[in-house]
């Protein structure tokens, strides 16, 4: 038997979120991110397991994953830039800086500079319009861009100059979560049932008048 | 001035710059509406929030108290909160999602307390890594502080949080869609009805889904009582309200104002607020409430910020965000990009939906580089009367989720207002904005 594709490291957080819902399946798209973490991009060998890890098969997991933008079945590079174009950003000159921007970094839309860098894409709106033209890098934001501050992002990218701020594509949350109940659903359900059979009774007692529906203090 | 005189509800900490952090919630009164809700009944919780009209900020304005009075006496549900904010020029819930995450984490832990959820999810739009950073920063912090978790704050009552990030989809902001997206599908929408989740939800549980901004008014709501709230606005539009304002307006940027007690023109052209248009140009048109409202005239800026008001003027106050166009614009270009987002976003259903998209663009893209034909302005018409039957407003449903119906609102917006350009466009095979 081959080692498996996902690391240990990515296979253990990835139980851990399957933990988190009363489905594993509900798992499949933040797996997918911690996959994307791991390549950078969706491999095959990860979709395989990704799909061993939620109990579904590869194909389901392929046929989800492919309706989702942010989830790339093909490599792409270790910077994806995202120049919104949509209506604010527009009406502030995003398709001239598109076109700039294809022209500096001497690729289309959608494709992948020959080293392998940086990929750009046209996006649809990433909610900083009061900052536009936008772009994101990783999904880290840029606003307020002029044809010149696009080329000095580029440049700072280049240098790592910006690596504390964006990490290499795929990696989305840096933060891991701690604490949880523990407790299992079956038990929390049960007592609210409980909980809720009581409200019910008190409410039975109460209906003589319309106490049991008391609006509680308010304006303290 | 009345637009800058109501308390800042939801945006009180935005300016400071640790503001996501616990030790400036704390600070600031952080957690003491939660504090007092668990003191409470649960159902007077509910009962104090029904009697707010507090009306969802999603973009479908239906009252928060009653959408949880739905289930309050059925079996346990799910609370799925909506941060997948994605409608083009709406950029308010990523503020708060960034800008104080806990005050979202108090609002879900009141909400869940109210309608006794066994759950909490927090759906987070995939491309806010900062946001998902901060909220999860937060709940860990929530978590340690013990507002979440096990036995809250001594209550004996228990909740988990979980934040779960989108990939990418604007139809997941669609209530059902972002059910089934959290179920590890597609982000198909579901088909109606049953029309609430209350009914038929996550799991096939009763499920309460609200927006974010509508659970960031609960800590508030919890300190402040009720009537404070509805002591704002006026009618069923009470409290204040997140707008987004963006396009040609010299301070673009997000306001909380006053509902009812604010105008349109107040938002474009008070100094502290929109400011004006750059140069002292002329409005042509504004986008009220997100690229699926029908657009409003010059003539229309005095209209208050008033759901019903707008809805009764045939559009939307919708997401909450107002696109400004000067005189400038090119209304077919603006047409266009917005019928290509649809046609992206669609999720391919429903024929009229993901057919129609196609065909708007291609026509509206023709236009736009001046091979447009004669009949072609019939021909959209005819396309969007497909999608909504007569064009109305709000649209007939003709499709499973109203993404389809909204379509036409910005094609017949722009042909019922600027026939003439669009007529240009067609003869001159160019616009006359140059
Ligand atoms: C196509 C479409 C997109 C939507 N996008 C969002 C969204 O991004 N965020 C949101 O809160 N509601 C969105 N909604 C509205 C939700 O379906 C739902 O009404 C809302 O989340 C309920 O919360 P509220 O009552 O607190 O507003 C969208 C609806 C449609 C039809
Ligand atoms: S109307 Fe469009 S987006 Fe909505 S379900 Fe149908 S095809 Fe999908
Ligand atoms: S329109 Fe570009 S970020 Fe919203």
């Amino acid at each position: 038997m081959t080692a498996p594709h996902l690391s240990e490291d990515t296979r253990a957080r990835a139980r851990q979120l399957v933990a988190l819902y009363p489905h594993p399946r509900s798992a499949l798209l933040p797996i997918c991110h911690l996959a994307q973490e791991q390549d950078g991009w969706l491999r095959p060998e990860a979709i395989v397991e990704i799909a061993e890890l939620v109990g579904v098969t590869p194909a389901e997991v392929m046929g989800t994953a492919s309706f989702y933008d942010m989830l790339h079945t093909e490599p792409l590079g270790r910077y994806l830039i995202t120049v919104c174009t949509n209506i604010a950003c527009l009406l502030q000159g995003a398709y001239e800086l598109l076109e700039h921007a294809q022209e500096h970094l001497e690729v289309r839309a959608g494709s992948t500079t020959a080293d392998g860098l940086f990929t750009l894409e046209e996006a649809e709106c990433l909610a900083d319009c009061g900052r536009a033209p936008v772009c994101q890098v990783n999904h880290r934001f840029f606003g307020d861009l002029t044809d010149g501050r696009f080329d000095e992002l580029v440049a700072d990218l280049r240098a790592g100059r910006l690596d504390d701020t964006v990490p290499p594509h795929g990696t989305l949350v840096r933060i891991r979560r701690q604490g949880g109940l523990g407790a299992d659903e079956g038990t929390i359900v049960a007592e609210r049932r409980a909980m809720a059979d009581a409200m019910a009774q008190r409410a039975a007692a109460a209906s003589g008048g319309p106490s049991g529906q008391g609006t509680g203090g308010g304006g303290s | 001035m009345t637009v800058t005189e109501a308390p800042r509800i939801v945006t009180s900490r935005l300016s400071h710059p640790d503001s996501h952090t616990l030790a400036r919630y704390l600070d600031t009164g952080g957690y003491r509406g939660l504090r007092k809700a668990l003191s409470m009944h649960p159902e007077a919780v509910g009962a104090e929030v029904e009697a707010l009209s507090l009306l969802g900020r999603g973009g479908a304005g239906f009252p928060a108290g009653r959408k949880w009075a739905m289930l309050r006496r059925g079996p346990v549900p799910y609370l799925v909160v909506n941060g997948d904010e994605s409608e083009p020029a709406t950029f308010k819930d990523r503020l708060l999602i960034e800008g104080d995450p806990h005050q979202i984490i108090e609002g879900i832990v009141i909400c869940a307390y109210a309608i006794q959820a066994a759950r909490a999810f927090l759906y987070v739009r995939g491309e806010f890594a900062l946001g998902l950073e901060r909220v999860t920063q937060a709940l860990n912090e929530a978590y340690e502080h013990g507002a979440v978790g096990a036995d809250i704050f001594g209550s004996g009552f228990s909740l988990d949080i979980v934040v779960h990030p989108g990939a990418g989809a604007y139809i997941c902001g669609e209530e059902t869609a972002l059910l089934e997206s959290l179920e590890g599908k597609r982000g198909f929408p579901r088909i109606k009805p049953p029309y609430f989740p209350a009914a038929i939800g996550l799991y096939g549980e009763p499920t309460v889904v609200n927006n974010v901004e509508t659970l960031s008014n609960l800590p508030w709501v919890m300190v402040n009582g009720a009537a404070a709230f509805t002591a704002l606005g006026a009618g069923r539009s009470t409290g204040t309200r997140l707008f987004a304002l963006s396009g040609h307006v010299n301070n673009p940027g997000v306001y909380e104002v006053e509902m009812v007690k604010t105008t349109f023109r107040d938002l474009v052209f008070d100094p502290v607020l929109g400011g004006g248009v750059p140069g002292g140009r002329q409005v042509k048109a504004i986008i009220p409430g997100g690229v699926s409202a029908p657009w409003f005239g010059p003539d229309q800026l005095e209209l208050p910020l008033d759901q019903d008001e707008v809805g009764a003027q045939g559009s939307m106050l919708g997401s909450g965000s107002v696109v400004v166009m000067d005189e400038t614009t090119c209304v077919v270009r603006a047409a266009w990009r917005i019928t290509r987002f649809f046609r992206r976003e669609s999720c391919g259903q429903c024929t009229p939906c993901r057919e129609g998209s196609g065909w708007l663009e291609n026509i509206l893209r023709r236009i736009e580089d001046g091979a447009g034909r004669r009949s072609d302005l019939e021909l959209l018409m005819d396309v969007c009367d497909n999608l909504a039957p007569e064009v109305s407003w709000p649209p007939q449903q003709t499709t499973i989720c109203v993404l389809g119906p909204s379509i036409p609102s910005s094609i017949a917006s722009g042909i019922r207002m600027f026939r003439d350009e669009f007529l240009v466009h067609v003869k001159d095979g160019r616009c006359p904005h140059g």
